[in-house]
């Protein structure tokens, strides 16, 4: 038993540890490449952490996300940067940059380490033990239609947290599309090898995300992550040079991208309109609701994922 | 002190180094970079606290509440790195001006 703490805590303290030096050095590293690499890095480990602390639901979406989908989003970003850089320095020879940071550093790094003692101070203050919600929760698994805790609260419990979630969602993709989206990117033509990693893991993703989305009910999954690999699938795709249908660009897109918030809006005024409290499914319904909502849900996440990677509006249907 | 603790801590000093480095620094990717660490800090405290009671089954209401914050994250970022590019197409550098420079 005691070698066994042991064990473990050499554990702990190489992820909390690894976890500081990771994102210290993504965030001091002189070059950004790099700095993106190893912010991805820092995801990975992140999710170890998430087991660690027995969260096996945000240790899934962290990989999908959290290193998954922002890795890519960022090396995208990176990739137009270079680009705009590149383009510019062109055109204007004589811009002399000013790379130099000369705010004093020690100032703040000051401020900082007073800000993480009274943080650290507040953290070891709170009561050592506490059951927080679960106990109200365990209590009401049984009429929420779900047996996996995290996604009955998601769903059903606290519904709206995700109804104004996927809402955000869909905030940013309009004002990415508002922006006008990315200078067309040059589309390099996929290399064997993406084409055929594409070919073989779009159908193993999708089928990925289904299983998420079902077992979500009685184990760690749900909508989200299933999204998520939808958004990798969609992301995938993308850079193998597949492009959508022109037809599907138009109003069946925007069609699955509010299919998520849609549904989930007209349940919560249906709930109202019932009587009863917003999103209080009636408990005999709660399960085909609970499935129904999650797959829009996932599907709209899913796109909205990829159509954020992409960032480009889709164009009109051009008037001859 | 329990792992959960330890954990809360980690969080702690990634949400303060976040922090710091989005003060000093003037690229505009590493302040998104910098942003995101210090959601991941803020979401550790409050998974840790979450399984703060050893040997029982951890309180799944901040767990949701992570999830929901980690794909708030990833839109932000999005929305922020267009943003970015915007900036860098506009300008030809994603820094913001050096303010004793002008």
């Amino acid at each position: 038993m005691e070698a066994l703490t042991l064990l473990q805590w050499t554990f702990d303290s190489l992820i909390g540890l690894g976890l500081m030096w990771l994102a210290w050095r993504a965030l001091a590293s002189p070059q950004l490449f790099r700095a993106v690499v190893l912010f991805v890095a820092f995801g990975l480990l992140m999710a170890l952490a998430w087991v660690r602390l027995d969260a096996p639901d945000i240790a899934l979406a962290e990989v999908a996300i959290g290193a998954g989908l922002t890795g890519a989003l960022l090396l995208a970003a990176l990739a137009r940067l270079t680009t705009a850089e590149k383009a510019h320095n062109e055109a204007d020879q004589s811009g002399k940059r000013n790379h130099a940071v000369r705010t004093s550093r020690w100032f703040p790094a000051a401020l900082l380490l007073m800000v993480a003692a009274g943080l650290a101070y507040s953290v070891l203050s709170i009561p050592p033990s506490s059951a927080g919600l679960s106990v109200e929760v365990a209590a009401n698994l049984d009429i929420s239609g779900v047996s996996n805790p995290v996604t009955a609260v998601l769903l059903n419990f606290r519904g709206y947290d995700t109804l104004l979630e996927i809402l955000v969602l869909l905030l940013a993709l309009l004002g990415v599309w508002s922006l006008g989206g990315s200078p067309s990117q040059r589309a390099a033509p996929a290399g064997p090898v993406l084409d055929t990693l594409a070919r073989v893991l779009t159908p193993v993703l999708i089928l990925l995300a289904a299983y998420f989305l079902w077992v979500g009910a009685h184990a760690p999954g749900g909508a989200f992550q299933a999204g998520a690999v939808l958004g990798a699938a969609g992301v995938l795709l993308l850079l193998a040079g597949w492009r959508p249908h022109p037809g599907f660009m138009q109003l069946p897109l925007r069609l699955v991208l509010v299919a998520g918030p849609g549904l989930f809006l007209v349940t919560a005024l249906f709930t109202v309109v019932m009587g009863r409290h917003l999103l209080e499914y009636p408990p005999e319904r709660a399960r085909i609701l609970i499935v129904i909502l999650e797959t829009a849900e996932a599907l709209s996440i899913g796109t909205t994922l990829a159509a954020l990677f992409r960032g480009e509006r889709p164009q009109e249907k051009e008037r001859q | 002190m329990s792992p959960a603790i330890f954990y809360a801590l980690v969080g702690v000093g990634l949400f303060c180094l976040g922090l710091y480095a989005l003060i000093v620094h003037a690229h505009l990717l590493r302040k998104i970079l910098a942003i995101n660490v210090m959601g991941s800090g803020a979401f550790l405290v409050l998974a840790a606290l979450a399984k703060r009671t050893a040997n029982a089954a951890p309180d799944p209401v901040p767990h949701a509440m992570v999830i929901t914050g980690i794909v708030v994250a990833v839109s932000a970022t999005a929305f922020a790195l267009m943003l970015m590019s915007k900036v860098a197409a506009e300008t030809g550098q994603a820094e913001l001006p050096d303010r004793r420079s002008e």
